[in-house]
């Protein structure tokens, strides 16, 4: 097993506690691609680990995506999950989805639900609702004042109006097949509301007071890196964080994360476990490969690097 | 000793069991029973031990609940009215008080 990171402030390193805990963490069959379009946002969120805004000009190239849709050809992954950054600021992401739509049965957008108000944002969610693709939103929280807390002013009132619009798009109806699911990150150093409760919330406060619907609701610990990483730092919660994460690992969590199963690809063609890694800097196989060079997918049992980053992942609930 | 409160004390909570460890099992079996799902949920019972958290002026309690309801999906709105009930009944409390207060004047008074 590979490691960066040896446990900081005193807390036990995420490879000593998989050990305590007789775990490893290998890859299972790959299943899933993850592609990360780059870094460029509408947005300065507080807790983005890829420290993604609008001053970042690091987004994928034509020939990058080639590659990203040559490698779904070959290997016909069960989804492919498109991420940024902004997705919609992509130059050429038009042709980047439309190609991938055709190669795997679920592809999954992210997005901040802003950029989809701006620009070709319109456009862009009439082609979403034509490839089917699933839509996977950001929404910290049913009100404003949390929301922009977390994703800066006026955000709570775009991102209302793109959920509005998504939904006379026909996306994240009751019994409708066009998937909308939100994502709740807290906004601030603490974990996360329990899932089923969360969206329990979620439902209620949108429906009843914003006429908004959607299917289901995901809540995720924020991960110590990036910008979340310097809100801790600058806020004095960084030991603190870091020890309630590490207090909460739960080990059942290990055998379904996510990293397991899934290949990140990052703007520059650069393989990595997952998007976590990708912003720590971690390379798949610890060393960099590239996409465009991956002549097999990764045997099952491959080990997965690891970091302090990873506690995350595998705090409560855990991130699958 | 620099403060009779330290917020490290507050992770000690369960040392609380030595010397008189039946009563403290008793104890925390109890709180944890009363804090899981019933008829109200998580979220709302960490609303309401914050509320009473201000009433009885426990800085731990305040400290311990004011992050429970963040992880149990409240906000600051919510939160805040929380504290106004305990504050709105605490004041209730000595206001209605006054109405023995002016039995008592009236009866004495010409």
């Amino acid at each position: 097993m590979m490691e960066i990171g040896q446990g900081e402030f005193g807390i036990e390193s995420f490879r000593e506690t998989l050990q305590r805990h007789e775990l490893r963490l290998c890859r299972d069959r790959t299943s899933a691609l993850q592609v990360n379009v780059g870094l460029k946002c509408d947005l300065t969120c507080g807790h983005c680990h890829l420290e993604c805004g609008p001053h970042r000009d690091e987004t994928m190239d034509g020939a990058t995506m080639e590659a990203v849709i040559d490698c779904a050809r070959r290997f016909r992954f069960d989804s492919i999950d498109v991420t940024g950054g902004a997705p919609e600021l992509v130059p050429g992401i038009e042709r980047l989805i439309t190609a991938l739509a055709a190669l795997t049965p679920r592809l999954i957008v992210r997005s901040n639900l802003v950029a989809l108000n701006e620009g070709r944002g319109a456009e862009l969610s009439e082609l979403y609702r034509d490839l089917k693709a699933v839509l996977v939103a950001s929404l910290p929280a049913t009100n404003s004042s949390q929301t922009e807390a977390q994703r800066g002013a006026g955000v709570w009132e775009r991102s209302m109006q793109a959920l509005r619009r998504l939904n006379g798009l026909g996306y994240g109806l009751p019994g409708g097949t066009l998937q909308l699911d939100l994502v709740s990150n807290p906004v601030g150093a603490f974990l996360p509301a329990p899932q089923r409760q969360a969206e329990k919330k979620f439902r209620s406060d949108l429906q009843r007071k914003h006429g908004i619907t959607f299917h289901g609701l995901y809540t995720f610990a924020n991960v110590p890196l990036g910008r979340f990483r310097s809100f801790l730092e600058r806020s004095g919660n960084l030991q603190g964080y870091l020890e309630k994460l590490a207090a909460g690992f739960n080990p059942c969590t290990v055998q379904g994360l996510m990293c397991r199963s899934q290949l990140s690809v990052d703007w520059r063609g650069r393989l990595h476990d997952c998007d976590f890694n990708l912003a720590a800097g971690i390379a798949y196989g610890g060393e960099a490969a590239l996409l465009s060079e991956l002549a097999e997918l990764p045997e099952p049992g491959t080990p997965v690097a690891v970091g302090d980053h990873c506690y995350a992942c595998t705090v409560g609930s855990g991130f699958t | 000793m620099e403060t009779y409160y330290d917020p490290a004390d507050l992770a000690k909570f369960a040392e609380i069991g030595k010397d008189a460890p039946e009563l403290a099992g008793k104890f925390f079996d109890y709180y944890a029973a009363v804090f899981a799902e019933g008829e109200l949920t998580e979220r709302e019972k960490a609303l309401i031990a914050l509320a009473v958290a201000h009433t009885v002026q426990c800085p731990y309690c305040i400290d311990a609940y004011t992050r429970a309801c963040l992880e149990k999906g409240s906000h600051l709105g919510e939160m805040t009215e929380a504290v106004h009930v305990a504050t709105a009944i605490r004041g209730g409390a000595s206001l209605v008080h006054g109405l023995q207060m002016r039995k008592i004047a009236e009866k004495l008074s010409l």
